[in-house]
């Protein structure tokens, strides 16, 4: 009897468990950081695919075919917005999709840019939003409510898993809080290639001077890097910092020529691979601050 | 009017590298182009600049921005396709131009693939760009070393090069020397172009190349005299169009290019050998 029914449970357990994988909530990411917010939320209920991995730049990515097709099979589409990824409305029309589209960055309240001549365009918002911790965790709300509104039933483990994860987001705050306060003030100013810290600066107090514009499309002019030179020796700054997705052999002509620190590299637009130093958000972020201080404070 | 022109070098180290890098190429570059176009090969280098790429990609997926590995890896490549385009075409009935043209093409795209496989997509574009701003020591050692040696190999094998040119039926009749010059002058071509690579990208080094040597055919029939003036007006372009980008801020790759555009574009119109001038200013009649 006993054996009969531990027989019948294991059958029915086999059963269900395709059942249970098929009704995993799909969703896509479109880039890494993203992604790991999603995987926080979500957890083990949802199936996530993240269109543009670690390491890759979202501002001039490429679409394939695949990435139509993962969106036309997914129940949910969630995007920066702030005009972060601009290929990303042709992508969901072309791919015919039915998925609900949910924009990470409802509600942050947008940095304006400005462009090479100085004038804030009103057009020009600054996408990386993510770079301060405020941000990302209205990012974390935004991504709960649109899981919620995909998959009611799952409500609770979305509301509970948010909550352990905006916890430790508030830990981080108060973690870079503290990192930046030890750099004396004079010191916390370096130069990096690609202008992603804008929201860093604002939430932190960290000047970052950048050699190119805004988006990583322009190649930089010698004009560009003329002022970049003359900067870091007027303004006396520490030191110059790669980052992942740009032109490292300019940043190493730059400093080489005004004797500027090299530091390592900062994470901002991706994440790295598992086995890189940032392989989720938190850790970018620490490895980010890290990677600050141990440049600007010696 | 020095602040203009000159200080800009005086006050930048990185200018003064780029300068140094742009001279350097224009040395070799512009005598190989000169040849190219006499040849009528002047679209050869466009192919073989594509045909660079995927060796280069192959280097950069094995050791990143490393200037060893993409330069061995781009001159392996562009060996590859020159040789194979050349066996084809002699061996079957496809002409060289398609069989180059449809060997740089899968060279092309095998060279895209490999680079986006690395999963960075930005890093392509500085394969395909290159920075002329940020040449190191190694950089302008490499380039300078390649342009010594296309200037010692012409000097070593101007005659039967100049004979190619003009008569190859005629160099085959007298001397063996036809096809192992036709083969050293595509490696001349390759090993200038990965130069050239390095400092303006695989698209726009062929600029550098073709764009004096076509401007140059508007001032002298003599090769010789060709070829210094070509020199002349790559090394003018790179000056130029340095001073171009740290005046008005446009990336410094394209504003050479574009000077060097400029250049011919001046010698189409004014250039006294065959050029657009004896339709504006008709000569004199020949008189009895």
């Amino acid at each position: 009897m006993l054996y009969r029914r531990t027989f019948l449970a294991a059958a029915l357990l086999l059963a269900a468990a395709p059942a249970m994988a098929q009704e995993k909530l799909s969703v896509v990411a479109t880039f890494s950081i993203l992604g790991d917010f999603v995987k926080n939320v979500g957890g083990e209920r949802v199936m996530l695919t993240t269109l543009v991995g670690p390491n890759g730049d979202a501002h001039v990515y490429a679409p394939s075919p695949a990435d139509a097709r993962k969106l036309f099979e997914a129940k949910l589409v969630i995007v920066n917005g702030l005009r972060y990824e601009g290929w990303i409305d042709r992508l969901v029309k072309a791919s015919g999709t039915k998925a609900a589209l949910a924009v990470a960055s409802k509600g942050v309240k947008a940095r304006e840019t400005k462009d090479a001549h100085g004038h804030a365009d009103a057009h020009a918002l600054d996408p990386h939003a993510w770079q301060s911790v405020a941000n990302a965790k209205t990012y974390v709300v935004n991504i709960r409510d649109a899981l919620t509104l995909a998959d009611p039933a799952g409500k609770d483990i979305y509301a509970k898993n948010a909550a352990d994860y905006l916890r430790k987001l508030d830990a981080l705050e108060a973690e870079i809080k503290a990192a930046v306060a030890a750099i004396p003030a004079a010191r916390r100013k370096i130069i990096t290639t690609h202008d992603a810290f804008g929201y860093f600066r604002l939430a932190y107090g960290i000047e970052f001077i950048t050699p190119q514009g805004v988006s990583t499309d322009a190649e930089a002019s010698a004009q560009d890097v003329a002022r970049i030179i003359r900067q870091i020796k007027a303004q006396k700054i520490p030191a110059v910092f790669l980052e992942n997705v740009s032109d490292p052999r300019l940043i190493k002509r730059i400093a080489d020529e005004t004797g500027a620190r090299i530091g390592g590299t900062l994470f901002s637009d991706a994440l790295s691979d598992d086995k890189g130093p940032a392989p989720t958000y938190i850790d970018m972020m620490r490895h980010n601050v890290k990677q600050l201080a141990a440049a600007l404070t010696s | 009017m020095y602040d203009f022109l000159i200080g800009p070098f005086v006050e930048f180290e990185f200018m003064r590298r780029a300068l140094v890098g742009m001279a350097a190429l224009s040395l070799g570059a512009a005598p190989v182009g000169v040849f190219l176009m006499l040849r009528r090969m002047s679209l050869t280098g466009d192919a073989m600049a594509h045909a660079i790429l995927p060796g280069a990609a192959i280097g950069f997926l094995i050791a990143g921005l490393d200037l060893i590995s993409m330069t061995v890896g781009g001159i392996v490549a562009g060996f590859a396709v020159a040789l194979g385009a050349g066996v084809v075409s002699r061996m079957t009935e496809l002409k060289e131009d398609a069989s180059l043209a449809a060997f740089y093409l899968i060279s092309l795209a095998l060279g895209v693939l490999i680079v986006s496989l690395r999963g960075s997509n930005v890093d392509l574009l500085h394969v395909l760009f290159g920075s002329v701003l940020a040449l190191d020591d190694a950089t302008l050692i490499l380039i300078a070393a390649f342009s010594t040696v296309t200037l010692f190999v012409h000097a070593l094998l101007w005659r039967p090069l100049v004979l190619e040119c003009v008569d190859p039926g005629f160099l085959r009749s007298v001397s063996r020397a036809g096809a192992p010059t036709h083969l050293v002058f595509l490696a001349l071509v390759v090993i200038n172009l990965v130069g050239g690579f390095h400092a303006l990208g695989t698209l726009l080094a062929v600029g550098i190349m073709m764009l004096p040597a076509a401007a140059a055919r508007f001032w002298a029939r003599d090769t010789t005299r060709m070829i210094v003036v070509a020199v002349l007006v790559a090394m003018f372009s790179g000056y130029a169009g340095l001073l171009l980008s740290y005046h008005s801020g446009l990336p410094s790759g394209p504003a050479i290019i574009l000077v060097a555009g400029l250049a011919y574009v001046v010698s189409l119109a004014l250039g006294p050998v065959g050029g657009l001038r004896r339709y504006l200013v008709p000569g004199r009649h020949l008189e009895a």
